[in-house]
């Protein structure tokens, strides 16, 4: 178990200092999911920073990040283990040159085949034999990309942390692994698998830590242009578009106005780079018909407050 | 864990869940307990802190998160009534009954340009292609009993997961090739191969519960839950003046409980019809996020639409580029002289590559093999 994250203000804190700013219900969720050793389900819109979160925690634990990125037809030779079958066969051509073979019988010549050491261990099982270090973060990503025969076998998994190889035997994890699903809901995943871990789902950021998440990310942009981008995100939410812009985003494109040596925002400077906030052909017209001038407005008046 | 409820942590955890469960929002015991624990890390002092521990613990679904604030409010608060006071809840029964009952009269108002079907008896014509607006109840439980018989499966793609095949497949099979050898001391004599195993596309209903279809949804809602209780790649939402997805009320086995189901949790019923915006709703939170992707998608309506009909055809555009097939089932399509005037048909046809009829058991069975086709 973690040694530093006896409360959620020691979370928060913990994440703060790796540059995650976190709401108190994220931060909730997570400090429970550490303290009682349960897999945390995280979904929300793309670009919210779902993975990003992971990542942070094992900067923050100091531990490795396994992480398993799903798809459609992963299966157990992907995300569990694997056997290397050409130094199989090659061990099995030495055994038959040097007439090994014909003197051992076929059992211990299958023992010396299956053996660990052709094993080759993917993400979930890296994630359980550890070792004797802090335990690693495992990062399972974009779990409904995955079929359901993928989803039963990971529920067996996250219910005991151990993975049974039948030619082996069976690898529990000494302290099980820190583990962070994300989904970005194109599918419902199944309703056992979510009873087995803590659920939160993942909100754009207000305005307030969306300005403080762009300072810490991208210290170099100025107090005034920070607090406009995070604005004219904001605007942008508020019309319908098919793919409402994420913190992602938000970062992405103070960076890049930055890099452009851009100090405040104007209609020229939102048209040249929208193409960094809105990746659908239909979003930029919509915000075109819409007016790029209320944008820039509205991006003024956030701007001014404190500025 | 003790028996007796022993610290107030414990108490409140299982008073909460009973609020819960009252407003069916599904609390496990096990949730419960871990909801316990949480509640013992973080203490009972702040509401905040109670908040947010029981979100993380008690919810699982982004839909009940309405319902679990309205429950928490009450439940801190000590408010009267865990119940929504805002919108009344109309619970209407789909089970059998009213023939002639219509919730909306604007919804009628604009069916009534289209020839109404007064066909009342059925003496000449067969079940097989009777108009299911003229069915009496006990036709429409025979017509249920033959649609559970119809098999849906669409349409076979190519899955990226192999199997062992018996025959020289695309990619060596070295997991088994390996084995093989074991026998043939060391030897690989026998190659094995693996190829590409195939998987039924998914199919997604989107049934039209507007006033103007009331005549046919009742029939249509029972054909979609043969299809969602017998298979489990099938989802089904309906649209009206919103998007409800029913594919959990109809994947009950028993069309009595489905049917009840899916009739509390529909609350625009034989409303008015928003097909365009519905359509954009489905799009943005299921659809193009990837359940319509390589997916048969039906649309089960009668293209009357009271929005505007550039939205539609927008978004039948975004649903066609994403599915595998997109099919419109139109009931009216059978009337004599129908021509698809509706302006929400006329805006949607460019985008659907099947159209077809879906007034009649028979129109059914030549549905099924439309989504079964390859």
């Amino acid at each position: 178990m973690p040694i530093d994250a006896s409360s959620t203000s020691d979370v928060a804190a913990g994440l703060a200092a790796n540059g995650y700013l976190a709401d108190e219900g994220l931060v909730t969720a997570v400090f429970l999911s550490l303290s009682l050793g349960r897999p945390l389900f995280l979904e929300g819109e793309a670009g919210v920073g779902k993975t990003e979160l992971a990542k942070t925690i094992a900067r923050w634990q100091g531990t490795e990040l396994i992480r398993l990125q799903c798809y459609e037809g992963i299966d157990a030779a992907q995300a569990v283990y694997d056997w290397d079958y050409s130094r199989q066969l090659l061990h099995l051509r030495a055994a038959e040159a040097t007439g090994e073979a014909r003197t051992t019988n076929t059992a211990d010549l299958e023992g010396q085949l299956y053996d660990e050491r052709f094993l080759l261990k993917r993400a979930l099982l890296r994630a359980i034999d550890h070792g004797t270090g802090p335990a690693p973060v495992l990062l399972i990503d974009e779990i409904d990309r995955a079929d359901d025969e993928f989803e039963a076998y990971l529920l067996e998994v996250l219910s005991d942390f151990q993975v049974t190889v039948p030619e082996i035997g069976t690898f529990k994890a000494t302290t099980p692994p820190i583990v962070i699903l994300t989904s970005n809901r194109t599918r419902d995943v199944h309703d056992a698998l979510k009873r087995r871990c803590l659920y939160h789902w993942v909100e754009h950021p207000t305005f307030d830590r969306e300005v403080s998440i762009v300072h810490l990310r991208v210290p170099e942009a100025s107090e005034v242009l920070t607090r406009q981008v995070a604005g004219a995100v904001e605007a942008l939410r508020g019309i319908s578009l098919y793919k409402p812009p994420g913190v992602a985003e938000t970062i992405d494109w103070a960076t890049a106005l930055g890099r452009l040596g851009v100090t405040e925002i104007d209609e020229t400077v939102i048209e040249q780079t929208l193409g960094t906030v809105l990746k659908y052909r239909e979003d930029q017209n919509r915000v075109r018909d819409h007016g790029i001038a209320g944008i820039v407005q509205h991006a003024f008046e956030r701007g001014l407050l404190h500025g | 864990m003790s028996f007796t409820l022993e610290s107030d942590a414990e108490r409140l955890a299982v008073a909460f869940s009973r609020v819960l469960r009252s407003l069916e929002i599904p609390a496990p015991l096990d949730s419960v307990l871990t909801f316990m624990n949480a509640l013992s890390l973080v203490g009972i002092t702040e509401r905040s802190s109670v908040y947010w521990a029981a979100r993380a613990t008690l919810v699982r679904r982004p839909e009940d998160i309405d319902s679990f604030d309205r429950a928490f409010a009450v439940f801190w608060e000590h408010k009267e009534s865990p119940y929504a006071p805002d919108e009344e809840v109309q619970h209407i029964t789909l089970a059998l009954d009213s023939d002639e009952e219509d919730g909306a009269a604007d919804g009628n108002a604009e069916a009534s340009d289209e020839p109404s079907i007064t066909l009342r008896f059925s003496g000449v014509e067969t079940l097989s292609n009777k108009d299911f607006a003229d069915y009496t109840d006990d036709e429409m439980k025979q017509a249920q009993r033959f649609m559970e018989s119809l098999r849906l499966a669409g349409a076979p793609r190519p899955s990226l997961r192999h199997t062992p095949t018996r025959s020289r497949g695309r990619r060596p099979d070295m997991r088994a090739t390996v084995r093989a050898s074991l026998a043939a001391g060391g030897e690989p004599m026998r190659r094995k191969w693996t190829t590409p195993s195939v998987k039924p596309r998914r199919i997604i209903f989107l049934l039209d519960v507007s006033g103007s279809m009331e005549p046919y949804a009742r029939a249509l809602v029972r054909f979609v839950h043969a299809g969602v209780a017998g298979r489990q790649k099938v989802e089904a939402f309906t649209l009206g003046t919103r998007l409800t997805r029913v594919t959990r009320e109809l994947s009950s086995k028993d069309p009595d409980r489905a049917l009840r189901a899916t009739g509390e949790q529909v609350r625009d019923w034989s409303g008015g019809t928003r097909l365009g915006e519905t359509l954009r709703l489905f799009n943005d939170q299921w659809g193009v996020r990837g359940m319509a992707r390589g997916a048969i998608v039906v649309i089960l309506s009668d293209g009357w639409d009271r929005g505007d009909p550039e939205v539609l055809a927008e978004q039948m555009q975004r649903l066609h580029r994403v599915s595998f097939r997109t099919v419109w089932v139109n009931p009216l399509k059978v009337t004599p002289g129908y021509a698809p005037l509706a302006r929400g048909m006329a805006a949607a046809l460019p985008y659907v590559d099947e159209f077809v009829e879906g007034h009649s058991l028979d129109a059914l069975v030549h549905l099924t093999k439309v989504i079964n086709h390859a």
